[in-house]
């Protein structure tokens, strides 16, 4: 390749310098790689990636129109994000329903984001960042933003764990045991909802799903422990979006292809482990033992 | 729970009987305008086996959803252990149909079972080595125990069946309901199904409540049939219940039952009863 364009796109002669300067990017994106690690076990469970996308679309639209009218960012995709949750949360219950209410949302949502950005006359680096994504633009008032909306993220997934997991995966029995099936969808998609609005600052809304989605797509390959899982998830998700950062640092091109880029390769390389796993007798027993 | 277990059980011994676990009383359940079932009277006592029968809305599993305490009555009263039906009772195991699991969820059968014990509570699942000896010792009186770490996606029916009971006796429930069970299963795994729960009740006394659409499976089992039809009911023996005049008068129209080879064969009810083609007479 020729060496001129591998230097315009790869240049880390001033590494040190410019990882000082996003010190702040690296810690709301290792928070980040978390909250996704962790929600997106439950997106998994619970089926919800395109409701994902249909978030992000929103919490887009949302943040151009902060942009526009020069209010806070975090704040504009914020309030997009939980519109949508709230839309999707009350028009579709059932899947079919849900799919189609998202489906009908999302193309609305990135429409009226074009629109305001459309009319935003500032810096166009702005613009792009929130569809791809972007590391410089976050400053220290936008990183506590951040990181506080992700620890009440991450406090409610604690408090509500293990009865989402039970209404998740085996809804009928949990109604049984008493578990409010039907009041934990609303609070889970709101959690979502916050979840996607703080992603988006760093992926950009059309790359959300590489870390709300594909971490746990990729654990769920390898291993059904349901301790394994999010552990896993975790790993992948702060593996893609600070590995990511890293790599982009030195970089003319915008993160979200470094980050996509490594939570595919995840994926891919998680899709070939469990089938050689499966091959190799994932539901073999192990050899009788007499029983008593 | 031990603690309510021992209070409870006293009370709920009537002079010289079994004790009583469940008791409807002139019990109504409505949806909407129509009405399911009036003036039920029901008394199930412990290790008692009821078979509960019907065509399709008739409201078998309503009655399933009000012991467990997600409807409440019309009219009457429902007593478990002598208390009104609670939400996530202890006192209830809940086994429903066997429904194909999603390959890749992220489960295995210990899991599964694991949720039963302790999935409705708040908070992160934490786990300790004595919950795992529970639930090491649930898998293994279902005999689950050799696919304990397998992902529940990876196993039969029949399996997830044996592992679904495991969870329902979690709470070491005094009264099991079962939702058809054996549907979708071939004739040998129901068998070891309906086996596992006789082996259960008479073990530990549990009573069971098991809707179906088939008789035939679990007629050894059967102390008493409940069946249910167009908002009446009958209550009794197989041999009361399932007589071409019972039926037809539930029904209100011509209905024939016949008895052969330890098995009920029936004719002419308005909703199929049994898919075996021997008793598939539709309309």
């Amino acid at each position: 390749m020729n060496p001129d364009i591998w230097h315009q796109i790869f240049n880390y002669d001033d590494y040190g310098q410019l990882l000082s300067l996003v010190a702040n990017s690296i810690i709301a994106a290792a928070v980040l790689g978390v909250v996704g690690g962790l929600i997106s076990t439950f997106v998994m469970m619970r089926d919800l990636a395109f409701a994902v996308h249909g978030i992000a679309e929103l919490s887009f639209a949302g943040a151009a129109a902060a942009l526009l009218l020069g209010v806070n960012v975090v704040a504009g995709s914020l309030a997009g994000s939980v519109l949508a949750a709230a839309v999707i949360g009350a028009l579709g219950v059932r899947v079919r329903d849900r799919n189609s209410a998202i489906g009908v949302l999302m193309p609305f949502g990135l429409g009226l984001g074009v629109l305001f950005l459309s009319l935003y006359k500032g810096r166009s680096a702005n613009k792009f960042g929130l569809l791809t994504g972007q590391i410089v633009a976050v400053d220290t008032p936008q990183t506590a933003w951040l990181i506080g909306v992700s620890v009440v993220v991450l406090l409610v997934l604690a408090v509500i764990w293990r009865p989402l997991t039970f209404a998740s995966l085996d809804p009928d029995v949990a109604a049984a045991r008493g578990v409010p099936v039907r009041a934990l969808s609303p609070v889970f998609t709101l959690v979502l909802g916050l979840a996607v609005a703080t992603t988006i600052q760093i992926v950009g809304a059309l790359l959300v799903l590489a870390l709300v989605v594909t971490p746990a797509a990729a654990a769920t390959r390898v291993t059904a422990s349901p301790r394994l899982i999010p552990l896993l998830s975790v790993l992948f998700a702060v593996t893609s979006v600070v590995g990511g950062i890293l790599i982009a640092l030195g970089s003319s091109i915008p993160i979200s292809p470094y980050v996509t880029t490594i939570a595919f390769v995840i994926y891919l390389a998680c899709r070939a482990a469990g089938a050689v796993r499966t091959r190799s007798g994932w539901a073999r027993r192990p050899p009788a033992v007499v029983a008593g | 729970m031990i603690e309510q277990l021992g209070t409870i059980a006293p009370q709920a011994v009537p002079a010289g009987g079994t004790p009583v676990v469940l008791t409807l009383t002139h019990a109504e359940l409505r949806r909407g305008e129509r009405v399911l079932w009036s003036g039920l009277d029901l008394e199930l006592r412990r290790g008692e086996f009821i078979a509960v029968l019907g065509s399709n809305g008739s409201g078998k599993t309503s009655l399933l959803h009000a012991i467990l305490g997600r409807l409440p009555l019309s009219a009457g009263a429902l007593l478990i252990d002598g208390r009104p039906p609670r939400r996530g009772s202890d006192l209830i195991g809940y086994i429903p149909q066997q429904r194909a699991v999603a390959p890749h969820t992220p489960l295995r059968a210990r899991d599964l079972v694991r949720l039963g014990v302790d999935g409705h509570r708040w908070g992160l699942p934490l786990g300790s080595r004595g919950l795992r000896r529970r639930i090491d010792d649930l898998l293994t009186e279902v005999g689950a125990h050799e696919y304990a770490d397998i992902p529940l996606g990876l196993l039969s029916g029949g399996e997830q069946q044996r592992v679904r009971i495991a969870q329902a006796l979690a709470t070491d429930p005094t009264l099991l309901l079962c939702d058809e069970p054996l549907l979708a299963l071939d004739p040998h795994h129901q068998h070891a199904i309906v086996d596992l729960l006789d082996r259960r009740r008479r073990a530990h006394g549990t009573a069971v409540l098991f809707v179906t659409h088939e008789l035939n499976p679990v007629l050894p089992l059967v102390d008493r049939v409940l069946y249910l039809a167009g908002g009446r009911f009958r209550v009794g023996t197989p041999d009361e219940v399932m007589k071409s005049s019972v039926l037809s008068d539930l029904y209100g129209g011509s209905v024939e039952v016949v008895r052969a080879h330890g098995r009920y064969l029936i004719a002419g009810a308005p909703t199929p009863h049994h898919p075996d083609p021997a008793g598939g007479a539709q309309p």
